[in-house]
């Protein structure tokens, strides 16, 4: 695909909003490529955060003064942005948590209390990311359960037609990634909740690679839980969400004591706040959940279909031209799939691509990727993984693909 | 020559690159000319897992001197190995214990050893030093 052919959403505007593309790295123009990991934020988060620190700033749901009531106010419009952008029925299923990992931790910890008993059985697929296996686990641990794997295949697909074979009577739930963080295929999740509820099994899915990409309609999608992080979506660390249906938010226990989260204690007995502040205990992360909701702003005012087309666009070309490269191998090459390329080239650790890249101001991730299964699957230690944003551009793309040319010749 | 010696000298080695791609250049040679780890002594017990490199580490303690062969799956962290083992192997205890690797930072590799790269590199030299720690006590108490 040549450069022509792609349809340009006006990038170098939308660049302009992210001061940080601009910097030098080891004194060559950034290119930054592990998005997949945390993204940059643009300049509306960054002032709207700021403006919390400079101007306004008091706790929330607890006094009466006005920088109290300001952020307050604030924090609950910001509730409200999330809602309207899930099309969740109801405010109170939007729940601030510190990112994804906490609010998977909230489920399989409050509704393995609640519904998970000895026998029990929990399905994750092979391809999640440790947050999303290593809770289930140490629920199944606590509770005497089991955890059963969906597996996938070498072209990165979840094989979702034996999930028949795997769900029972037992099955309490079901824990599957909407995209996997290494492979980047994006699974079917719609047909899973299908299935799964055609059982009375309820779904949770890991949105944290998934929300950044798509926008979620809860409701549409009937998924029970879904968590996401704020800052893989422009927003700032520390913040993320978990939506729940209010049919079992109401009837799971809270997972963290303390304020804000009670309705009257005494030293013989507590009652708990409605939901959602039964699970927002101490002081909340009020000013990530206000940048936040300014990210989101932001993504609602960009044209979505432009923008995801984009996206796809600079992934084909990525891919092309990395697979125009001797002895590299692409990792995961589903047909539906994000901004997400993970590979190794024959002969050259990751580390050392890594760390070479690095030197050419290129910023991507090495390692196991926090998702141990997937190595064990291909059968390697570590990769690389290159995910891209909607600031990218197709200069960037070359401009990596050239270094992989150079930086291969060293070894 | 002692350590700092060493350490003098590899500084200097390294001085005379302007671009980057030299001095990873030497490294990537250095971590090919390392003699590979006996793979006997490849084993889990000798691991020093990063998230992101691996390396091995064996000792041998003889007439009051310790030696290391080490090993990384990666050529840069290997390059680097060399580079600690010139001065921290054939040493005594009490040397390896009161000398840093301060080259790493003067030959600008510094990231290399920061606890967040986890490639393996830093619990090496802190094993190395364990075991100079502890083999000085062995012979405290021969004494």
């Amino acid at each position: 695909m040549s450069i022509t052919n792609i349809m340009i959403p006006d990038i170098s505007k939308i660049r302009k909003d992210f001061p940080i593309l601009g910097q030098k790295v080891n004194g060559k123009p950034l290119i930054y490529f592990d998005n997949a990991a945390t993204s940059q934020r643009p300049i509306q988060v960054i002032d709207r955060v700021n403006e919390f620190s400079l101007r306004i700033n008091g706790n929330i749901h607890r006094a009466t003064h006005f920088f109290a009531n300001k952020t307050t106010e604030a924090y609950e419009n910001a509730r409200e942005t999330l809602r309207s952008y899930l099309n969740a029925e109801e405010t109170a299923e939007i729940i601030f948590t510190h990112g994804t990992t906490e609010s998977i931790n909230l489920v399989a910890h409050s509704f393995g209390d609640a519904f998970v008993t000895v026998g029990d059985e929990v399905i994750v697929t092979a391809m999640e990311h440790h947050a999303n296996i290593v809770p289930w686990q140490m629920m199944c641990q606590r509770r005497g359960a089991t955890l059963k794997v969906l597996p996938f295949g070498d072209d990165g697909l979840l094989q979702h037609e034996l999930l028949d074979q795997l769900i029972t009577e037992k099955t309490r739930l079901i824990a599957v990634t909407q995209v996997s963080n290494v492979l980047g295929t994006v699974n079917p999740i719609a047909e899973i909740i299908t299935k799964a509820h055609s059982k009375n099994i309820p779904v949770l899915i890991d949105g944290a690679q998934g929300a950044p990409h798509f926008k979620i309609d809860v409701q549409a999608l009937d998924c029970d839980f879904y968590a996401f992080s704020g800052h893989k979506m422009y927003g700032p660390t520390g913040i993320g969400v978990l939506y729940g249906k209010r049919k079992w938010l109401d009837r799971i226990p809270p997972f963290f004591g303390g304020g804000e989260m009670i309705d009257k204690v005494t030293f013989t007995q507590t009652t708990y706040n409605e939901i959602p502040y039964k699970f927002e205990a101490g002081t909340p992360h009020y000013v990530g959940a206000i940048g936040l909701a300014t990210a989101i702003d932001y993504l609602n005012n960009l044209d979505n279909i432009l923008i995801s087309r984009y996206e796809h666009d600079l992934l084909m070309e990525a891919t092309t031209r990395l697979k125009q490269i001797e002895g590299l191998r692409i990792y995961g090459e589903a047909p539906e799939k994000v901004g997400v390329i993970s590979f190794n080239i024959k002969g050259i650790h990751p580390f050392d691509l890594g760390t070479l890249l690095d030197q050419m101001g290129i910023a991507v991730r090495s390692g196991r990727l926090c998702a141990d299964p997937v190595m064990d699957h291909y059968g390697v230690e570590n990769m690389v993984r290159a995910s891209f944003a909607f600031y990218n551009t197709v200069e960037e793309i070359d401009a990596f693909y050239r270094a992989l040319i150079r930086l291969k010749a060293m070894f | 020559m002692t350590i700092d010696e060493i350490q003098q000298q590899i500084i200097e080695d390294f001085s005379g690159f302007e671009d980057w791609m030299d001095k990873y250049g030497l490294l990537i040679e250095l971590g090919n000319e390392l003699q590979p780890i006996d793979p006997k002594y490849k084993v889990e017990s000798n691991l020093i897992r990063g998230c992101q490199s691996r390396v091995w580490l064996h000792q041998e303690f003889r007439d009051g001197i310790i030696t290391f062969e080490a090993e990384s799956d990666a050529l840069i962290v290997k390059g680097l190995v060399a580079l600690l083992l010139k001065i921290y192997s054939d040493r005594t205890p009490h040397e390896i214990l009161t000398s840093e690797p301060r080259f790493i930072d003067e030959i600008g590799l510094r990231q290399h050893l920061s606890p967040t790269r986890s490639n393996g590199l830093l619990a090496m030299v802190k094993q190395m030093k364990l075991y100079a720690l502890a083999y000085e006590k062995i012979a405290q108490k021969n004494n």
